[in-house]
């Protein structure tokens, strides 16, 4: 925690906070670059009159060219929305409707984020045809699957870089090739990846790429969508009138974003290794111990290919929500945050084959910048407690122990 | 230190908002998350809604929050389904462009839309929407809402209204303007950039714009800006609270500048305009040399509306109201706001006279 | 999510928790509920010489309102006859733990199991027992 920042985290008895996969704090180091735009510096970019006008314009170009280095791009062609939701959207759709007349098809993968999801079975309604790839059971695309799927009439292939419950990262540079080889464009949702893995869009031949403020530190409300300008990639705008951002986003830039956004990034770029490396060793430490505590914990999700952030476990007969109600000290999730208000299991999870009854006793366990080693202790600790005394409870366990196998029982339908 | 008067651009954070948003980005949480972190961040979006609701008179569910003004213009323009749009001749970009195929309702030498038209017009058949802003943003001039839901409704178009500009400067009211759509923006009333919200009539099926997520009801995805939706509700609390002192200074001001320099004029001066705008023409010189004087003077005001291009073109708003180009070239927008002071605006009209005096001193030199 | 105070108590002091011996002649044991859904309750009665339930057990796999159902549900059950226990309604479980919509399927469970486990105990009685009771 850096010194001498007017904003100090607070400390207010909140419990553990461990679920980075469904937001960050703001850094404070972004909350002060960002407080002077609020305030003396708030002029509007685009007024073109005044020094208020031109001091916020500086402010947000310096701000995207920190976005654009973190990802290897041009300052030109990043431009900034209202987060990743957005980017995903003006991505899926903007680059279908502009192509709409010679390429119908688009290829993404049953494990990307709902905003991706919702958008291609959007475009389906219009009449554009979708193949939904599997995925391995460690979470992994089929790059043999992948180069099946693409046809002559495939305007974009979009798969996350990072998925947000599991924390696998997809073979991006690979992806790349075979798009450009088939001439089709790659867009990825790079929301859970940016500052978590060095990604560089020329190497990975990345066409477009969505980035969100608050997974990275940043604040809330803010987001980037890169769009490749050689070979351009064009796209038919989403939010219209105003002509900002290359005409690609219409609307105020909220400059005190776009400068949270951009030293966010700027943070991530200097910190990436040495971060990885501890919240690495932090992820051991919490595996090892809460194996070593409980038997059948099932770790979800590629084991090496993975941010060093996240763990996703199946505690066995032990239901996630149960769980929950007992750990009241930490903050993690059960499934996706988006869909965790619902009570089907995790659709993530149940593409890797995850049986439903695993999927019900999910935990994600996000680890991030301000997790400390007491956290993880007191962490595993309390998880462990609660799955003891739960599966003491839990009828399923007692028939395991008893030699039952669950499969044979005729459950009713219910 | 620079007096601001270009509030119609965007509005400096009223101290209010400035400590609910630091308050906010102490914490963290996904209101989506149903740990306590979550629930908190919950609570906060949820609190600013009904001070919205409280605020704006409508109901909790009518709130969507959304990244601003224009995003909410785009969703409510796009998000009815409505085959035929009209949008008025003075309508912010967002809403003129949200839909290319809209048609375009003239409005008078005053700015005000022509009722007859739209009267006719609606009795052709047809028209699924019809969206008029209240308050403009060039000229403030406030526009016969009421006129426009009677004749809308009663050939079963729907209106929707773009308050960007008057919310927090003119009393609102969404239940009595019977409006199916109202848009409002934070950052014009002294909230943080960033946010909007777009008022809906409850139970009013809207096609969303972003999509993949379940906020907002299902009507706007992505997860919610807490922070600056905290600070939105606290400067539009802000705003209702404090008593507005614009109107008695802009008044001031246009009957300084009326007075120092013959032959200026105010646009849409004899219809209902907001409290705080002034459109000001000074014949004979180009609105870019007022904007630069006054800059020079450390004043901030603007040349027509602040957007994207920042290439001078003569002002579309003014151009429908059927203001001479010569003329419209030579307005500027003075526009005050919460923080703007009595010595803000005697600064602006000493240095609008002493360029006045200026040019007219060369101009007689010139024609020596 | 927020639970009642009710939900709450019996989640973290648990009534009954325990297994009797199913094989037992005056034990009943109703299982419903399937892991694939997230929920399953297991309920035992046992029945003493008078016709009336001595003794209820539970054990439940599922979230803090099943958990707190069931237990609620074996609180209920104690000294009740066979049929006064399986005239509990889900409806009663719900409004005392006061349950949100979207959790009424967990007092569903349970009234269900409670009749399981009375089926369950009538079945293994011989026929004139059951016709004398």
């Amino acid at each position: 925690m850096p010194e001498g920042s007017a904003i100090e985290r607070n400390d207010t008895g909140y419990p553990i906070y461990l679920d980075y996969q469904a937001t960050t704090p703001t850094d404070p180091r972004v909350v002060e670059a960002m407080l002077p735009y609020f305030t003396e510096r708030f002029g509007n970019p685009h007024s073109r009159n005044h020094r208020y006008g031109w001091e916020a314009e500086d402010a947000v170009e310096t701000a995207r060219a920190q976005v654009a280095s973190i990802i290897g791009a041009d300052p030109k062609e990043v431009i900034f929305t209202s987060g990743a939701t957005e980017s995903n959207n003006l991505a899926l759709k903007g680059v279908a409707h502009f192509h709409r007349d010679k390429k119908r098809h688009i290829v993404t993968v049953v494990t990307e984020h709902k905003c991706v999801l919702d958008s291609c079975r959007y475009l389906e309604e219009e009449g554009f045809r979708v193949t939904y790839l599997p995925v391995q059971q460690n979470g992994l695309l089929d790059l043999d699957q992948l180069r099946a799927a693409i046809e002559d009439d495939t305007v974009i292939v979009s798969v996350m870089a990072v998925n947000n419950e599991i924390g696998v990262i997809q073979p991006l540079a690979e992806i790349g090739k075979i798009c450009r080889e088939r001439g089709t464009y790659f867009h990825t949702d790079a929301a859970q990846a940016v500052g978590k893995i060095p990604l560089d869009v020329n190497a990975m031949n990345i066409d477009l790429l969505s980035i969100s403020g608050h997974k990275i530190y940043g604040p809330k409300g803010i987001g980037a969508l890169y769009v490749r300008r050689k070979p351009r990639v064009r796209l038919q705008p989403l939010i219209t009138g105003g002509g900002q951002e290359r005409g690609l986003r219409s609307g105020t830039l909220p400059t005190p974003l776009c400068v949270g956004l951009g030293e966010a990034c700027a943070i991530a770029e200097r910190e990436m290794a040495g971060e990885a490396a501890r919240l690495e060793a932090l992820r051991a430490r919490f595996y090892e111990q809460i194996t070593a505590r409980l038997p059948e914990v099932y770790l979800n999700g590629d084991t090496t290919h993975r941010i060093p952030g996240n763990l996703n476990l199946s505690f066995a007969y032990v239901e996630g929500e149960g769980l929950m109600m007992g750990i009241k000290g930490l903050s993690v999730s059960s499934g996706s945050a988006c869909t965790s208000a619902s009570l089907e299991p995790s659709y993530v999870l149940r593409a890797l084959g995850v049986e439903e009854e695993m999927a019900h006793t999910s935990l994600r366990i996000g680890l991030g910048r301000y997790t400390t080693e007491a956290e993880v202790d007191a962490a595993v600790e309390q998880i462990a407690a609660n799955v003891s005394k739960l599966r003491a409870m839990s009828p399923l366990w007692e028939m395991v122990q008893e030699g039952v196998d669950l499969r044979s029982i005729q459950w009713a339908a219910h | 230190m620079m007096a601001y008067l270009d509030h119609n651009a965007t509005s400096p954070l009223r101290p209010a908002a400035r400590d609910a948003m630091i308050a906010a980005l102490a914490e963290c949480g996904n209101p989506s998350s149903p740990h306590a972190a979550g629930r908190a961040a919950r609570a906060r979006v949820e609190a600013a809604r009904r001070t919205l609701a409280l605020a704006f008179d409508c109901a909790l569910d009518s709130v969507i929050f959304t990244s601003g003004g224009t995003e909410a213009n785009n969703l409510a323009v796009r998000g009815t389904g409505a085959a035929t749009v009209l949008v008025s001749a003075v309508e912010h970009d967002s809403v003129r462009e949200a839909e290319r195929r809209a048609e375009v309702i003239p409005v008078d030498g005053n700015g005000i839309v022509d009722l007859e038209w739209l009267e006719a017009r609606l009795a052709r058949g047809g028209v699924g929407l019809v969206s008029v802003m209240l308050a403009n943003n060039e000229t403030g001039v406030i526009q016969p809402i009421a006129d426009v839901v009677r004749l809308a409704h009663a050939e079963g178009a729907l209106v929707h209204t773009d308050a960007t500009q008057a919310a927090g400067r003119i009393p609102l009211s969404f239940e009595s303007l019977d409006v199916e759509l109202m848009t409002v923006s934070a950052h014009k009333l002294g909230g943080p950039p960033g946010v909007g919200a777009l008022l809906v009539q409850e139970g009013f099926p809207l096609r969303p714009l972003l999509r993949g997520g379940r906020q907002e009801d299902g009507r706007r995805a992505g997860t919610e800006n807490v922070p600056a939706i905290a600070g939105f509700a606290a400067a539009v609390e802000a705003a209702l609270a404090t008593a507005d002192g614009t109107r008695a200074l802009r008044d001031g001001l246009e009957a300084r500048l009326l007075a120092s320099a013959p032959g200026a004029r105010i646009l849409g001066a004899l219809v209902d305009r907001l409290p705080n705008t002034t459109c000001i023409a000074m014949p004979g010189v180009a609105a870019e040399t007022q904007v630069m004087a006054l800059d020079l003077a450390g004043i901030a005001v603007s040349a027509g509306a602040a957007c994207s291009s920042g290439k001078v073109r003569t002002s579309p708003v003014l151009a429908a109201m059927g203001v001479d180009a010569e003329l419209a070239r030579s307005a500027i927008r003075i526009s005050l706001g919460w923080n703007s002071t009595a010595d803000d605006v005697g600064r602006c009209a000493e240095a609008w006279w002493a360029l006045w005096a200026r040019t007219r001193g060369r101009k007689t030199v010139q024609a020596a | 999510m927020a639970y009642s105070d009710k939900v709450v108590d019996h989640y973290e002091n648990p009534r009954n928790v325990g297994t009797l011996d199913k094989n037992s002649g005056d034990v009943g044991t109703g299982l419903v509920g399937a892991p694939a859904c997230g929920d399953v309750m297991k309920l035992q009665i046992k029945v003493g010489a008078g016709g009336l339930i001595e003794d209820a057990k539970f054990k439940t796999f599922g979230c803090g309102s099943a958990i707190a159902s069931s237990s609620l549900a074996t609180e209920w059950i104690k000294g009740k006859t066979l049929d006064e226990a399986a005239s509990i309604r889900n409806t009663e479980i719900a409004q005392h733990l006061s349950l949100p919509p979207v959790k009424i399927h967990c007092s569903v469970l349970a009234e269900d199991a409670i009749k399981a486990a009375v089926a369950d105990y009538r079945a293994k009685q011989p026929k004139t027992s059951q016709a004398a009771e």
